[in-house]
């Protein structure tokens, strides 16, 4: 729960202090899932060194179904925050149909496992929990922000639209404005579908792969 | 059981292991005693597949720990320095899961935990959560789970960390009956000297080189008749005096000049009345580990 709080809090700061609560509900959502996203991959460098993790890395169970259970159960969890969030979608003016929560929850979904993915493949090089802030505050929080979740690409300028370009989360974002129904859903919706999936593919073979690399310095 | 040939491993410029090796044979409760940094935890990462070496080879069970880590890891029971069991769960739930890592599941994990529990003695602590159970307990948790897929070797890194006297006993005995009723084969790495003691063999590693080797009483009668251990103010003057004196080869370290010695006692009472004045406090031991580790390296071990 606390991790829609702060989300919550900043959208609602921001949306009605520019009186555009619908304008920044897809980045509040995706802020949620990445919260949610990077605190259950962080645990991979405590439980490393001191948890459950250690049994299972001289277990004969492959690397692999470590990597897509990990993964999976943290996505699950992304998501359900995610889908939280969409609680507070009537005040986006965004007003969700039964057979319209089926897109919209299979996108946070996309996400949340992208995201989760993304966090793996982070924590996993990580010596320290220490490291892991410092890239969240450097690389995950910039990244989000320009994504279009605080202005979008339309009248956005120079150098900054061209990272947004090449930002997946750009397109994660404009994903869920499409399914939501909300302004400023560029790039088109197949374009978003295919990089965020895309996104999420490659990141979780990167995993797989660094997972089951043998290393000259320990794992644990 | 175990094999390990000119085994090196460098974490960049430093050299943790230089050509270590050593055999374990079937059945052997073998230790790997030594200085915290002297090696002992890359030789078990190693060991344990948890890392590649960088130079040499190591084989356990038959299967080598680089070419063959799959083989070895199903081979292998690994009891880890730090917790690895989840403490939200019970010891039964995390049991299980072990279990399940291994591929168990059905009425052959059940009477394969049924069996561990009952033979470190956690049955009727099978409902309890881990957070519940002190130190001791949650190590012979830690060796049930290793112990679900029958290994033919349990390695174990410092498994007596933190443990009170009592509980590293406890633990000891336990560790001897797996070896008599289990028929696997230990090894242990230590820092621990009594714990080095109640193993069959050991090696004794210092700066990532193996100094001695051999049975703990082998071990101590290469030291022969006594080591007499002479406090004064001034080490080394007394070191100087009693190599010319009595021709004797001392070693000085902490404040403390030790000698190696046949008929301690009478030495005592020789070098009392030789140097008057200068020798505050005098101790008379049998050889111990510790005095086999201070000849070999001139460094003590804990």
């Amino acid at each position: 729960m606390g991790v829609v709080a702060s989300p919550l809090v900043f959208w609602l700061l921001i949306g009605y202090g520019s009186n555009d609560l619908a304008r920044f509900y897809s980045g509040a959502l995706v802020l949620t899932v990445m919260f949610s996203a990077i605190f259950s991959t962080i645990s991979i460098i405590e439980d490393r060194r001191e948890g459950f993790l250690l049994s299972m890395l001289v277990s004969p169970a492959p690397r692999t179904s470590m990597v897509l259970g990990k993964i999976l159960g943290a996505a699950t969890l992304a998501w359900i925050q995610g889908l939280t969030f969409l609680a507070f979608a009537p005040l986006a003016g965004v007003s969700i149909g039964m057979l319209e929560l089926i897109p919209v929850a299979a996108s946070i979904f996309l996400i949340s496992f992208t995201l989760t993915g993304l966090g793996f493949v982070i924590a996993w090089r990580m010596n320290s929990t220490a490291g892991f802030h410092g890239i969240m505050n450097l690389l995950l929080v910039p990244m989000w922000m320009v994504s279009g979740s605080l202005f979008p690409m339309a009248t956005a300028h120079g150098w900054v639209k061209a990272i947004m370009w090449v930002n997946p989360l750009t397109y994660s974002i404009s994903l869920l404005n499409h399914t939501l129904e909300l302004p400023n859903a560029f790039p088109g919706a197949m374009p978003s579908l295919f990089v965020t999936a895309a996104f999420g593919l490659v990141l979780l073979l990167a995993s797989g792969m660094m997972a089951a690399q043998k290393a000259t310095r320990s794992a644990a | 059981m175990i094999q390990v040939d000119n085994l090196t491993h460098r974490y960049g410029d430093r050299t943790a292991l230089d050509g270590v090796a050593f055999a374990v044979r079937k059945g052997e409760i073998f230790g790997l005693l030594g200085p915290n940094g002297g090696g002992k935890s890359t030789l078990f990462r190693i060991l344990s597949t948890m890392m590649v070496p960088t130079g040499g080879r190591a084989s356990v069970a038959g299967f080598d720990v680089v070419k063959n880590a799959a083989e070895v890891r199903r081979h292998v029971g690994v009891v880890f320095q730090t917790q690895s069991l989840d403490k939200a769960l019970t010891v039964e739930e995390n049991l299980r899961s072990q279990g399940h890592l291994h591929g168990l599941s059905g009425l052959t994990l059940t009477e394969r935990m049924e069996h561990a529990m009952q033979r470190l003695g956690l049955l009727d602590r099978r409902k309890d959560l881990v957070e519940s159970l002190s130190g001791g307990l949650r190590r012979r948790v830690e060796i049930a789970k290793a112990l679900l897929h029958r290994p033919e070797v349990l390695l174990m890194d410092e498994a007596s960390t933190g443990l009170d006297p009592a509980a590293r006993r406890d633990l000891s005995r336990h560790v001897e009956s797996l070896r008599e009723h289990e028929r696997v084969t230990i090894l242990l790495t230590t820092h621990i000297l009594e714990e080095a003691a109640r193993c069959d063999r050991l090696v004794l590693l210092h700066q990532g080189k193996i100094v001695a080797e051999g049975s703990p009483r082998d071990l101590c009668s290469r030291i022969g008749g006594d080591v007499v251990v002479l406090e004064t103010a001034d080490t080394a003057a007394l070191a100087g005096k009693l190599r010319e004196r009595f021709g004797l080869q001392p070693s000085v370290m902490d404040g403390q000049v030790r000698v190696e010695i046949e008929n301690g006692h009478r030495f005592i009472t020789e070098a009392v009345e030789a140097f008057p004045g200068a020798i505050e406090a005098v101790s008379l031991h049998k050889p111990t580990l510790e005095d086999v580790f201070v000849r070999e390296t001139g460094a003590a071990i804990e």
